[in-house]
Parts: C-alpha cells; structure tokens; sequence
C-alpha cells in the first residue's frame, strides 16, 4: 500500500519554491517527482528585447548568489562572438571574484544545511563568518551581493592596493574559521549520523544523471570545468580539484568545505602573480556582434553554468539560453530519493538529501508555455515535450 | 575522535564577545563603514550634464528619462527603479552621474526618489 506525500510548492524546508511528489510504503520513500516549473521568469525571452549590454545586467538577476558566474559566463559569451579576448588583468581580477563569490556561496551553503539539519549554532557562525566574505566584495566590486564586475571585455574597476591588504587579512580569517569548523563537522555526533550514508549517489549514476559541480565531486568524479576547460586564466592559476569517496552527504559538506581552501590559496596565488596592465577592452556601450553562435561554460558555485547565444548581426541576441547547475542536479535527487535493495530512504532524510546539492531553484524554472488562444499558461515537463515532439515528427510524415 | 560538544567551547567565548550584528534601523549607523566605490543614490550634476542621452539608453532597468528644460536634453532618474549597476555613471563622457555611499533609498512620497 502506498501513498503519495506532496512537498511543496511552498513547505518549510524549500527555501524557494519547488514540488517534490513522494510516493512512500510506510516511511520508505519508493518513488519521486520533482517539478521545478513554478517561478518561470522568462528571462531568455527578455535577453532577446534588450541590447548586450542591458542583458549584461539583467543576466546578473538569474542567481543572485552565482551572479559572478553568470555575467562572466555572459561575457566570455559575447566576447567569443565579437573575437576579443580579456587582458590577462582583467581574467585574474575576475578568478579573485569569482573565487570569493565561491567562498560566499559555500559558507551560505554550509549555514543553510546545517539549518535544515536543525543545527542552529553552526548556521549563526557559518553566516556571520560569511559576512567578512560579503565585505570583501562590497570592498571590491561596490556591492554585497550583486557585484556587477564583469563587463564585455574586462572587468570595471581595477583592485586598489589597500583593499589587497584587507583581502589577504580576511582570506587568513576564513582559512582559520573553517579549518575548525571542519574539525566540529568531524567530531559532532548529531551531523555525522544525520548525512553518514544518507543519499549516496554512486559515481556511475552521478555521471548518467548529468550531475554537475560540487555534487558530482562528492561522488568522487573528478570534474571542474575550471580545469577541463580553463576559460578565464584558470590553466595559470594551480589548484587542486577535490574529490571525496564516500558519495553521501557528508562527502558534499567535506568537498565543499576543502573547496573554500582552495579557493583561499587561489585568491592568494591571482593577488600575487597579478600582471599589470589594461583590466579591460575600449569596447563602446553599443555595438552589433557578427552573426554566429557562440557557448561558454563557467564553473559556478555550484556546478557547470552554460550560455548559449545565437547572434543575427543585429544589437541584440537572436536567441539566449541559459542550462543552470541546479537543472542539471536536481535529477540526480530523483535517484537518491528512490529506496532500492539495501539502500532505504526515508521521509526525514529529504531536506538533508534535497539541500545537499545546493539547490537554487529560481534559476531552474525555464518553460513555460503560455497558449493565448486558449487563455491559459501550462509548464511543461519533459514527457510531455517527448510526447509533443513524436506527435510533430508523426504529422511531417 | 568524536568529541561531542566542541562547538560549547566556542559558544561560551561568543558570550562574551563583541556582538557580531549592527542594531541596524534607527541606531548604530556609524558603525556601517561603506567602503570607497560604493554603489548607491545617484547623484547628478546638472552643469556638467551635456544631453547626451547615453545614460538614458544603456540603463538597463529603464529608470531614466529624457526631458527638455531651459538649457537643453537632460535626464532624470527614477531612484525606485535604479537597480544601482552604475552604468550610467560609467558611459558618462562628463562625468555628471556619480554614486553616492546613500543607501537608505526608501520615501513615504515617490517624488523625494526621483533625482532632478
């Protein structure tokens, strides 16, 4: 006999919205359905209506979080199209925002899951050392959050002497700070028996979901597009990838917590290596890309970003397409979810499972289908497209 | 080793530390320390302006508008739609646009956010 339990769109452990259908036996959790469709933002559609540089700052709105990523990943986008290249300033300004917007994105994180995990101390801490991380940024690019550094060929302001001073100073606090939280992550009793063992993902099925990032190094696959495909600088700038054997969430907070070292001593080698010279391209406000298409892939905070864009000639993009990490991982949840053989799962394990790939659901929401003949909006999922698409490729016959 | 309990260490330091968070609205504001560069309230300088109209077309938040007076083109900003890019500040050849370190943008009235 089983039952479905919906989560959601609105449930306390979802910090956004998202609908997760569980069919259960008892506490056992057999089957899910994940539906991410609920905050459609249509922001591809608006890219297409607005010159490159408007959608420079709107591309920023996807995540507020990886907002770095996005507009680098924007950048490379358009400055792929129009055959330019940042000066080799500008791509390590870019590696130390980038690498500090990582550093918050894991501290937010690591609060967040150990907030859902019902630890509350550590969340206070997590988030107040995290400040220091905001300070930073709002020290280097203007604002806390949403940074706005990148620009089409470059970066817009150049590092001050006196802000180096004070990142070095907070980048030796962070590395203090989670160095010991790593220790009470490793000695805390109540973490250990809430992620040890729970949502294993086993590398072969992690690479046959398409998960991406941080998620996909906990289940001991060694991928980081920083590495595979060093898109700003990263071939220059040495720093390990790290990996983790034991494929559950405690292999996602240890990965992500060594992460933010590596960051750390990354930020640190970029300050001192950092060339001189131009941190950016005399590129005018207005201009027109040749036509083409063009992809970029980023390693955002929490995994692989790709932009895609189709270029007419014209001032704008033909066609924009944005595949955010969360997509990519929330299909991975649908197999930790799933109890099989030995490996069970159970209803009070969701937020520990769900939270442990970092999910960022605003991002995620990209189809909806609006029928303004009919008078009514649908989102559509995947099966339904598979549906339409056999029925399209039935009637051209 | 599991030793539980390492963070009670950790806590009790805390009790009597400095606090970590700003009694914010109202009290502590010269504890907020904004750094230079700071993106906040436009500021715009009338004689500088010459009418260019750049600023006017790269917002991205569409926050600026185009009116005639006395001396010519001029913009003007909608303060409660600025989404604080501060692109206008950088494509102006007069340098008539600049940030301020305010960041308290919120009126009882529109008129007192908009920026003549």
């Amino acid at each position: 006999m089983s039952f479905e339990i919906p989560i959601g769109p609105q449930h306390p452990i979802h910090v956004e919205p998202l609908m997760l259908r569980l069919t259960v036996e008892g506490e056992l959790i057999v089957d899910v359905d994940v539906d991410v469709s609920y905050i459609h933002k249509g922001i591809e559609k608006a890219l297409e209506t607005r010159p490159y540089i408007q959608g420079l700052y709107l591309v920023e709105r996807i995540c507020g979080i990886c907002n770095a990523a996005h507009s680098l990943c924007y950048c490379l986008n358009i400055e792929q199209l129009l055959g330019k290249e940042a000066p080799p300033r500008a791509k390590y300004l870019r590696i130390i925002v980038e690498e500090l917007s990582r550093i918050h994105s894991h501290l937010l994180w690591l609060g967040h899951y150990f907030h859902t995990l019902g630890f509350e101390t550590l969340f206070m801490y997590f988030w107040r050392d995290r400040e220091r991380v905001m300070d930073m940024l709002e020290l280097i690019t203007g604002n806390r959050v949403i940074t706005s550094y990148n620009t089409i060929g470059g970066v817009r302001r150049d590092l001050a002497p006196e802000a180096e001073q004070n990142l070095r100073r907070a980048l030796d606090y962070i590395e203090e700070r989670m160095r010991y939280y790593e220790k009470v992550i490793d000695s805390e009793p109540t973490i250990l028996a809430r992620t040890q063992g729970v949502g294993i993902l086993k590398p072969e099925d992690a690479v046959k979901m398409g998960a991406v990032g941080p998620h996909l190094r906990a289940s001991r696959i060694k991928h980081d597009i920083r590495l595979d495909d060093p898109y700003s600088g990263h071939d220059e700038v040495p720093f390990n990838v790290v990996t983790w054997d034991t494929c559950d969430c405690y292999a996602r907070i240890k990965v992500r917590v060594r992460e933010v070292y590596e960051c750390v001593n990354m930020i640190r080698y970029a300050l001192d290596h950092i060339p001189s010279g131009d941190y950016r391209l005399k590129i005018p406000s207005f201009f027109k890309t040749p036509p083409g298409e063009s992809l970029a892939r980023v390693e955002a905070p929490r995994g692989e970003l790709v932009h895609y864009s189709i270029s007419d000639g014209g001032e704008k993009p033909y066609r924009y397409r944005v595949r955010t990490p969360t997509l990519a991982n929330l299909l991975s949840v649908t197999e930790m979810l799933r109890s099989r053989g030995d490996y069970e799962v159970y209803i009070a394990d969701v937020p520990a499972i769900l939270g442990g790939i970092d999910p960022c659901i605003c991002c995620s929401a990209r189809i909806v289908i609006t029928d303004e003949a009919r008078r009514r909006r649908m989102t559509m999922t995947l099966d339904d497209i598979i549906r339409l698409s056999r029925e399209r490729r039935v009637e051209k016959r | 080793m599991r030793i539980p309990g390492r963070l009670l260490a950790e806590a009790l330091r805390s009790l009597f530390r400095r606090r970590a968070t700003i009694l914010y609205p109202y009290r502590e504001l010269d504890k907020i320390h904004l750094p230079e560069g700071f993106r906040g309230r436009i500021e715009f300088d009338r004689a500088k302006c010459i009418g260019c109209q750049l600023c006017f077309r790269v917002c991205p938040a569409r926050a600026i508008e185009m009116i005639e007076d006395e001396k010519g083109k001029r913009p003007i900003f909608y303060i409660y739609k600025c989404i604080y890019c501060a692109q206008c500040a950088e494509v102006c050849p007069t340098k008539a646009i600049s940030m301020s370190k305010t960041f308290e943008n919120i009126a009882l009235r529109k008129e007192d956010l908009v920026v003549r």
